[in-house]
């Protein structure tokens, strides 16, 4: 009946097989009937509403919380804080796979999805900031590919292409954080097209940097929060090298994230400031928004810090969680909360069920794919044949 | 100084690029294709009987609707144009009557459809149409998100071919020296076809000469960098569900910003996170050297002190060596005189 986890061939029928088996089933059938009956079949978007949580949870926050990829190989290949080494390798993957399944979710929100090569290979908008989105996204997932093969190569033995891939490990990092640096910011910056939708409590012209600074605060708190999920289910996938250097990462993201928290609320106050928008905070959007400042952003900046101060990893990590939330908080108030927010509420957006059902369906792929692979290839371990080949 | 003054370019320059408001050439303003079309509506004309709808499904052979286009009962409810429907017209409250007002696509003399569509779907014709090519469209709807009058509609319902349906301003018929199918079908001239710029002038004429009868304010002159159609009213236009606060930046100019820091980004990042990691292998280097020297010293100065120590302890052998070696010889010696000297003492008892 219970066998313990971590040791020896488990059952097929797991809870987690279970479950994640029931709602890919179910999603399955939810992807037939959207691409035959089409959008509005399986959704309740409309001509007011034509963006609905496949942008918005999907799109905007998957793409902010796979950011520790460039934020982690950044810290530790080209500041040299050569102890988070560790942490980069889960953070790639995850980056790898948040990428990825961002354009796969994009598939069902696109009307025509197979035409996504047009706006780059075929004719190019670029005038569009969706277009620099679309170009960045496509160049940095090929970019964590390749960062990510050096564990796949290791995995499958082919040491000579391996060391080649590793060579390039610098060009590719800077050239992830440029790439990370625009598209991150220009997801903002897709909003600033629509001053007369967006509530004036979130829409900013430096919108593009709030994107790109909190971005960085998610991707950390990220890698603190998949690190914790991680301990716990693949800790026999661990070795003593990621073991010994875990709790230095987290106290060395959360110091970073506390800092970096504290300056997003500060230029968030300095745009509030810029545009006069003060007199908003006591409407109903103000609440929202305290809320969204306040608990989101103050807070885990303060948790972080004390976390910090007094070595508490339990705090630190619980403050990765509010920051991870905050961030879903945040691009959801920018996409649909605050969005449109001039329409009477009868002409608001709510998600339908399946479409709540697809974006559980993305996140569970994810999560199978991550299992799959972190239980066969050297991400939480260093491969016997290349240690310390670094 | 030379290198005071580079300093100086290169900060003015970085902080130019964080700015998000307009890199652009200052002045550069785009107020429309000379001699392009437009449509001006009066809403003191307008009598909502709907025969603008009619004639527009028409034309452009839209689906019938539910409700026969003479049957006036639908102008209780509020409606906006749909994937079927290019145009409509909603009734309002005005001071003693109601006030009619019609909408369409306002075909914006920089739009905000084009400017957000990254396959270039959209485009403004120098007669004025903004129209839409369904042959590249991939269907992201960034155009609908972009669109501040809310006009571009999607086919939500079409599985593998949804368009974006909007008014084309009757782009063929235009070409075929047409009036726009809604201007043709009006009754009452609340909808004059002609020159953007006579247009205008007429506008201008009509609140001139009637000062009591209208608002003083062109709507569409000026909103959002200037649009095609244009409308006159004797109620304020928020009174008649047109919003008054889009301003009159366009939609290029909202954006110009955050596209103007993509090279900039492109071109700085590089060259400052490769200075930041010259910088930390440079101080790790320096860290490395400095610890071997600090180990070297350490080396040296313990070897040099074990070897004083071993001196010091090897002379202390020595002479402790000596002192037990004379010791011994002293010891050997006695032991060997001891016999002789008890010999002697014998010898001398005997004597005696």
């Amino acid at each position: 009946m219970s066998t313990p986890a971590n040791n020896g061939p488990k059952s097929a029928f797991s809870t987690f097989n279970l479950v994640a088996g029931a709602i890919i089933i179910v999603g399955l059938i939810i992807t037939v009937i959207r691409f035959t009956q089409g959008i509005g079949s399986v959704t309740n978007l409309d001509n007011n509403n034509p963006w609905g949580i496949w942008i918005g949870f999907d799109l905007l926050c998957g793409v902010a919380l796979a950011a520790g990829g460039y934020t982690t190989s950044a810290a530790c290949y080209i500041f040299g804080l050569k102890r988070f080494h560790s942490a980069v390798r889960p953070a790639i993957l995850t980056a790898f796979l948040g990428y990825a399944l961002v354009v796969f979710a994009l598939q069902y929100d696109l009307g025509r999805p197979w035409r996504l090569p047009y706006p780059i290979f075929y004719q190019q908008g670029t005038t569009s900031l969706l277009f620099e989105v679309g170009l960045c996204v496509m160049l940095y997932l090929t970019v964590l590919f390749i960062e990510f093969t050096p564990a796949m190569f290791e995995w499958l033995g082919w040491k000579k292409v391996r060391k080649v891939v590793v060579k390039l490990t610098l060009a590719l990092t800077i050239f992830g954080v440029v790439l990370s640096t625009l598209h991150q910011s220009s997801l903002g910056a897709l909003y600033t097209i629509a001053p007369s939708k967006l509530h004036p409590l979130w829409y900013s012209p430096y919108m593009p940097l709030y994107f790109f600074v909190s971005s960085i605060a998610a991707g950390m708190s990220m890698v603190i929060f998949e690190g914790t999920l991680s301990h716990k289910k693949m800790h026999h996938m661990m070795d003593e090298e990621y073991l010994k250097h875990h709790d230095g990462v987290v106290l060395g993201f959360g110091k970073a994230t506390s800092l970096v928290l504290f300056g997003y609320f500060f230029i968030k106050m300095i745009g509030l400031a810029y545009d006069n928008n003060w007199h908003y905070l006591t409407s109903g959007y103000g609440l929202l928004y305290m809320t969204e400042m306040l608990g989101f952003v103050a807070l885990p900046c303060f948790l972080y810090a004390v976390g910090v101060r007094d070595k508490n990893l339990g705090l630190i990590k619980k403050a990765a969680i509010i920051t991870v939330l905050g961030i879903v908080f945040n691009r959801f108030n920018v996409s649909l909360i605050a969005f449109n927010y001039h329409l009477p509420s009868s002409e608001r957006y709510f998600p339908s069920m399946m479409e709540i059902g697809i974006s559980v369906f993305v996140v569970t792929i994810g999560v199978v794919v991550f299992r799959f692979i972190t239980t066969r290839m050297p991400i939480f371990f260093e491969h016997p044949d290349y240690k310390s080949d670094h | 100084m030379l290198r005071r003054t580079f300093l100086g370019v290169l900060g003015a320059t970085c902080v130019g690029a964080a700015l998000p408001t307009g890199a652009k050439a200052g002045g550069k303003e785009f107020k429309g294709y000379p001699g392009s079309k437009g449509v001006l509506f009066d809403a003191t004309r307008c009598i909502g009987c709907r025969k603008c709808e009619a004639a527009c499904n028409k034309v452009n052979n839209l689906p019938e609707p539910e409700k026969k286009f003479d049957d006036l009962s639908v102008l209780d409810t509020k409606r906006r144009t749909d994937a079927k429907t290019f145009t409509v017209v909603n009734k309002y409250n005005g001071p003693e009557n109601p006030v009619f007002r019609k909408s369409q696509c306002n075909h914006c003399l920089e739009p905000a459809c084009a400017s957000a569509c990254f396959v270039k779907a959209f485009k403004k014709l120098p007669n004025g149409a903004v129209v839409y090519d369904e042959s590249v469209c991939v269907g992201c709807r960034y155009c609908m998100v972009a669109c501040p009058f809310e006009i571009p509609t999607y086919e939500y319902d079409e599985p593998l071919t949804p368009r974006v349906m909007k008014c084309t301003m009757c782009a063929p018929r235009l070409a075929e020296g047409k009036l726009p199918g809604c201007v043709e079908g009006c009754p009452k001239e609340a909808l004059v076809f002609g020159e953007r710029d006579e247009l205008i002038k007429i506008a201008r004429q009509r609140i001139r000469r009637n000062p009591d009868r209208y608002i003083d304010h062109l709507y569409g002159e000026n909103e959002m960098g200037g649009t095609s159609w244009m409308y006159l009213s004797g109620v304020p236009f928020n009174e008649i569900g047109m919003r008054e606060d889009l301003g009159t930046k366009s939609a290029p100019e909202l954006t110009a910003g955050a596209l103007a820091a993509v090279p900039m980004v492109a071109g700085l990042w590089p060259v400052l996170l490769g200075g930041i990691y010259a910088v930390t292998q440079r101080n790790s280097k320096v860290a490395d050297e400095e610890r071997k020297e600090a180990v070297d010293n350490a080396i040296a100065r313990a070897s040099a002190e074990a070897e004083k120590t071993l001196s010091e302890a090897l002379k202390k052998a020595d002479v402790a060596n000596k002192r037990q070696i004379e010791v011994e010889v002293k010891k050997a010696v006695e032991e060997a005189l001891a016999p002789k000297e008890e010999q002697e003492e014998n010898s001398e008892k005997e004597e005696s």
